[in-house]
């Protein structure tokens, strides 16, 4: 359970993280941000990479800065700095009420957002809000930065956008309006564990009818994403038990879900319905 | 580089200086070049949280993180809770509560408890039991561990004396 050697570079600035990144790509080099994921594979030796980029001491990578639309999530920010709302709104309340289902208490205390991002694991809490709330991804690399939709990121399990001389800088999630509703659930065989599936629910209500839906969906399929499906059923129609599980029903026709050792696709795809059902409950209550 | 590195940080409170390659995890150089084997490796991937030490006042894993991270860091382990001879209030609510047995994951539930009422003083019930989902005791004794856990915050808040 050791890992192999490695060089560990420790760069000062964003520019020389991206510099050691565009020398290094070529021979397995990885940002080590919490390190949370990606320490326990190298113990296992299923990563071996040659050089490790240390961006802890990188000075001009942020953490949580809240602007006026977007709360804007640095490479730095830890999952732990969520446990209390990072804004008043019902975006601050949704992120705080995910962040006790990632990990344990001590791995929240150094894994990062962005780095959650970047590693694309199907059961990421992290990565399923980012598909759900459509966030705007800030990609930089030595030749500069680039955005990228989260909707497009995900590409497969553990499979990014992010070209190999990339890190992911920033992670930008619209503020809710004041009036929007959420609700997130998920089901995992022990505390901590990774989640068979998972739904998070975002609308709000006029006049008595959903409208702005949306119903995403992780640890269902190879990555996480918004479920069109789900949302046609819910948007001008008014909340109600019934309606969510139709929404939910509506979801797990349409989802395509993976068959691993803990879960056959049937399982999962009924799940996902359930999940989806009672994230909508969440929302309404 | 992979050649050792020098890197140095304090450890309950004495500073120390210690060589080590990169891939030497922060347990290891806390155990083998401290000379402090309190804090125990379990599982060596994150998942069973013997290795638990306080890192600026924050529970982490220490299997989880390169010492070569540790530069400058105030590192807090089980050597360091007892003032002298005078338990700390987790360490005698745990005799008093009988919440341990083999003691083999008992340096890391005290440093992960100590660190969350550390943070938060306030932490309700069920707060506590999700936090201390995190360790794993395969004697069993997590509903008695909790109880000292309760314990100790009580006498924490009440404070000394």
């Amino acid at each position: 359970m050791k890992p192999a050697p490695f060089t560990h570079h420790l760069p000062g600035t964003v520019d020389e993280a991206a510099s050691l990144l565009a020398a290094h790509a070529g021979e397995d080099a990885r940002i080590l941000a919490g390190g949370q994921s990606l320490v326990p594979t190298m113990a296992f030796r299923l990563a071996r990479p040659a050089h490790l980029i240390d961006v802890n001491r990188v000075s001009d990578l942020g953490t949580v800065a809240v602007g006026e639309d977007a709360i804007g999530i640095g490479a730095l920010a830890r999952h732990g700095d969520f446990h209390r709302p990072v804004e008043d709104g019902p975006l601050g309340a949704l992120l705080s009420a995910v962040v006790r289902h990632i990990g344990h208490y001590p791995i929240r205390m150094r894994g990062t957002f962005c780095g959650s991002l970047a590693h694309a694991d199907p059961a990421s809490e992290w990565c399923l809000v980012a598909a759900t709330l459509d966030a705007r991804l800030t990609a930089r690399s030595a030749g500069g930065e680039r955005e990228i939709a989260a909707g497009s990121f995900f590409e497969w399990a553990m499979v990014t956008a992010l070209a190999e001389d990339e890190l992911l800088l920033r992670a930008d999630l619209p503020r809710l309006a004041a009036d929007a509703r959420w609700g997130f659930c998920e089901f995992a065989r022990r505390a901590g564990d990774f989640a068979l599936a998972m739904a998070l629910a975002v609308y709000r209500v006029e006049e008595g009818a959903i409208v702005e839906p949306r119903v995403g969906v992780g640890g269902v399929e190879a990555c996480p994403r918004r479920i069109p499906e789900g949302e046609a059923v819910l948007a001008g129609r008014a909340p109600g038990p019934a309606l969510f599980r139709e929404a939910g029903a509506a979801v797990a026709d349409a989802v395509d879900a993976v068959s691993d050792v803990h879960a056959s696709a049937l399982y999962r795809g009924e799940l996902a319905g359930v999940m989806v059902e009672r994230a909508l409950a969440d929302a309404a209550r | 580089m992979t050649a050792p590195r020098d890197v140095s940080f304090t450890v309950n409170g004495e500073a120390r200086s210690v060589r080590v390659e990169p891939r030497k995890t922060l347990a290891d150089a806390i155990r083998e070049d401290c000379g402090l084997t309190g804090t125990h490796l379990g599982c060596e991937h994150g998942v069973c949280g013997a290795c638990t030490i306080l890192l600026d006042g924050a529970p982490v894993r220490s299997c989880l993180m390169f010492a070569a991270q540790a530069e400058g860091a105030e590192l807090r382990t089980v050597e360091g809770l007892a003032d002298g001879e005078t338990l700390h209030p987790l360490q005698q609510a745990f005799i008093d509560c009988h919440a341990l047995q083999c003691g083999f994951c008992t340096p890391g539930f005290l440093m992960l408890a100590a660190g969350v009422l550390e943070r938060e003083p306030d932490i309700d019930e069920e707060g506590l039991r999700e936090a201390l989902a995190s360790n794993l005791c395969r004697c069993t004794g997590y509903l008695n561990i909790l109880d000292a856990v309760k314990a100790a915050a009580a006498a924490m808040k009440a404070g000394p004396g």
